[in-house]
């Protein structure tokens, strides 16, 4: 997708789309508008903000956990904000963050289309977060307090308590309902709408990361969905069909939840793989190694990580020959996983690394998620697991693939994008300390929750015996370096906002990719004339000797 | 992907990614209840004597009725459809009300199903039912969250269809540009096919 081989039409100086052009004005302007990058603005700023409360609640829950007794809160209010720390964490920002802040604003513009297949629609997920968002936000203040059964919503926990369940799990409905019709969207968008020439395997990786996620959301979701709706029918008529007394098997709810939810995971991890696969090339200006098998390996991440949802459940008494199959396949699972980070080193290797913000974030997410993926086979194994399940070790596993992945893999992302969406840069110095803090930060808090686990400590405990306290202290400081380099990167990046420098290069960092053909910030419909792609993505080396040459002639 | 079917990015209306949505959102959809028939083929595997038992008090009759209007329905649906791409407004808009008037008529059947249900104490929570062995109270949970949940699902398709016959009346919907109603279609026939699983398995296991 070389520069001179895409007719991207002579944009100029057009106004871009921060300028408001229609018919309203002011906040209307934004909250009404069906353009794919406004709404992908307006996700950004909901996200953020609920990132920024789930944040605090986990700062809140190591400075509880700073003492083997009560520090801070009551049990109650413990067990609300773990709740609430996973379901806004999970739910609220990593499910849908890639997808809909990043997907939403580039994927068409990669595409070399003027929107999504369907912008109302666009916009109608939005509405249908902030509904949610504000639904569970809700759950705290009203009387009852917000549930107190940890995100995965237990049964007979969620049936019998006498806090907000019924808002919380409405709220999570309809963040899945939001979350399958980004899919639908995406999915059709895809298939629909690349720009003539842009054949499937002419598509930039991350929008084959969206498309495999795309799948999940449309498939895996609806499983979820339904599970919740039955926990509400189970608290309001009482119905039976997880209740052991009436005949019903709790269980199976623990079945239906994981269907969705371990399929969740890949939705949360794929797109930020796919950023990744997007800046890697770009910073050691080198062709991405194995193209297709990154590509297929989103698909086949997409497939097997539908099959394994029962490994969160060794220890509740399957039968042997089951726990056998999902333990193997829980294996196999790792090996999509594993192609990405093996083709992300062999890209790496003899390419002219730059150490930009972005590529150093890229570079903590394979050191991270390896930690996070090789613990993860460690508790796919079945007798080790046994002994893990609901240590830390777990605890610390799904912040190392979360955080440690998709967290870093937004970080990534924004450090990426941010110039190309708002036209202005953050300062580099700042941005490069703050991520030094961060990663030492990370790594002082969640490490010690490996050690914690395989000592035995056990997960969402209110209090522990004090010969775990050291650990738990180790944690607790490291939190506070790692909010530490959150509050200096958010500040950098905001500040880069409203005064960084302002740059016009349509290409800061030397991508391939179309958005980086299109003008800085983009135009209202991204392209003046739908671009023609001759040229497969990532030719970086062939590119830049070509650039080189011609150098050299003038 | 050839250079023609890109053609229709240009004038912002592609019929095609509209029917491709609608499939994708009925995926999601049969994987709802998806959830609901895994849960029943579990119940009914460790119950089946009871879920047999239970399965005698139906009203089959009613069954067999609302099986038929259904059916119907979306024969009426497909046929507007049709009409419509021939040009016949009328003819399609007739059928459009019919088909909603099946579905109204499927939903009054119903209210007296589980009207007589609820008299004999036949409901979740009932000391007559919850006396009864654990497979039928399964059985009848399972009942009334299915069959309830489609009857959700045929409210919806029939406000669906409300908007049709709205859009027809008002011309949106024309003989060149009836993707709308194909969608509107696409869902109703998802309500009738769920009705037809539902239907032998709760009414035909006796």
């Amino acid at each position: 997708m070389s520069s001179n081989s895409v007719a991207v039409g002579k944009e100029g100086n057009l106004p871009s789309y921060l300028i408001d052009e229609g018919k309203r004005k002011g906040i209307l302007a934004w909250i009404l508008s069906t353009d794919h990058k406004r709404i992908g603005i307006l996700y950004m700023i909901a996200l953020l903000s609920f990132f920024a409360v789930g944040v605090t609640l986990g700062f809140l829950i190591r400075l509880e956990l700073l003492t083997p007794q009560g520090t801070i809160v009551n049990p109650q209010a413990y067990n609300e904000f773990f709740t609430l720390h996973g379901v806004i964490m999970i739910f609220i920002v990593v499910v849908p963050a890639i997808p809909s802040i990043f997907g939403n604003f580039f994927l068409p513009i990669m595409l070399g289309a003027k929107d999504v297949a369907f912008p109302r629609l666009n916009l109608l997920t939005w509405y249908l977060y902030v509904i949610g968002s504000i639904m569970i936000l809700l759950s705290i203040v009203l009387p009852g307090g917000a549930a107190d059964t940890g995100w995965t919503f237990y049964i007979p926990y969620s049936v019998r308590t006498g806090t907000n369940m019924i808002f919380t799990l409405t709220a999570v409905f309809v963040l899945g309902f939001s979350s399958i019709l980004t899919g639908v969207n995406f999915l059709t968008t895809i298939h629909r709408l690349r720009a003539p020439g842009m054949g499937w395997f002419k598509m930039p990786l991350f929008a084959w990361s969206l498309y495999a996620t795309g799948w999940i959301q449309v498939l895996a979701t609806p499983i979820v969905g339904i599970t919740l709706l039955l926990v509400i029918i189970e608290r309001v008529f009482g119905v039976g069909l997880f209740d052991p007394t009436l005949g019903g098997d709790p269980i199976l709810f623990q079945h239906m939840f994981w269907m969705y939810s371990h399929p969740a995971v890949y939705i949360i991890i794929v797109p930020a793989m796919g950023v990744i696969s997007e800046i890697i090339p770009v910073f050691s200006r080198r062709t991405i190694f194995g193209y297709k098998f990154i590509a297929f390996s989103s698909i086949g991440i997409a497939v097997f990580g539908s099959l394994v949802w029962a490994h969160h459940m060794f220890a509740v008494g399957m039968s042997n020959n089951a726990e056998f199959v999902f333990s193997l396949l829980t294996f196999l699972v790792a090996i999509p996983s594993a192609i990405k980070v093996f083709n992300w080193t062999a890209t790496l290797y003899k390419g002219s690394i730059e150490l930009e913000p972005p590529m150093l974030y890229a570079l903590a997410f394979i050191f991270l998620f390896s930690i996070g993926g090789l613990t993860g086979i460690i508790q796919g194994a079945l007798n080790v697991d046994i002994y893990l399940t609901d240590t830390y070790f777990i605890v610390g596993h799904i912040h190392y693939v979360v955080f440690g992945g998709t967290g870093i893999g937004i970080f990534a992302a924004l450090h990426y994008w941010l110039p190309k969406m708002f036209g202005r840069m953050y300062n580099k110095k700042v941005a490069k300390v703050a991520f030094w803090i961060i990663f030492v930060g990370f790594n002082i808090l969640y490490f010690p929750f490996l050690i914690l686990g395989w000592l035995g400590m056990p997960r969402r405990s209110y209090h522990y015996l004090p010969r775990f306290q050291i650990y738990h202290v180790i944690a607790t400081v490291g939190s506070w370096i790692l909010v530490l380099g959150l509050i200096i990167m958010f500040f950098n990046l905001l500040k880069s906002i409203r005064s960084g420098k302002v740059i016009t290069d349509k290409n800061v960092w030397g991508g391939e990719s179309l958005e980086w053909h299109t003008q800085t910030p983009p135009i209202a419909e991204n392209f003046v004339d739908i671009p023609v792609v001759n040229d497969a993505p990532y030719e970086y080396k062939q590119n830049d000797e070509e650039i080189l040459e011609k150098e050299e002639v003038l | 992907m050839s250079a023609e079917n890109h053609a229709v990015v240009h004038v912002h209306r592609d019929d095609i990614a509209t029917k491709m949505g609608m499939w994708l959102f009925l995926f999601s959809e049969l994987l709802l209840f998806g959830g609901l028939f895994l849960m029943y083929s579990v119940y009914r595997y460790t119950h089946q004597h009871d879920f047999h038992i239970a399965a005698e008090g139906m009203n089959i009759f009613l069954g067999t009725a609302n099986t038929i209007i259904l059916l119907t329905s979306s024969l009426t649906m497909a046929l507007a459809i049709t009409a419509m791409q021939k040009g016949k407004k009328i003819l399609s808009l007739s059928l459009q009300i019919i088909t909603f008037l099946f579905g109204l008529a499927f939903l009054i059947n119903k209210f007296f199903e589980w009207s007589a249900e609820f008299r004999e104490g036949n409901y979740p929570g009932s000391p007559i039912l919850t006396a009864k062995p654990a497979g039928q109270v399964l059985y009848y949970g399972l009942y009334y969250t299915m069959v309830g949940l489609h009857g959700v699902h045929v409210i919806v398709g029939m406000t669906v269809i409300a908007f049709m016959i709205r859009f027809t009346i008002k011309g949106i919907i024309t003989k060149d540009n009836y993707v709308k109603l194909e969608a509107a279609g696409l869902y109703w026939h998802l309500v009738d096919i769920i009705w037809i699983f539902l239907f032998p398995l709760f009414y035909l296991i006796t």
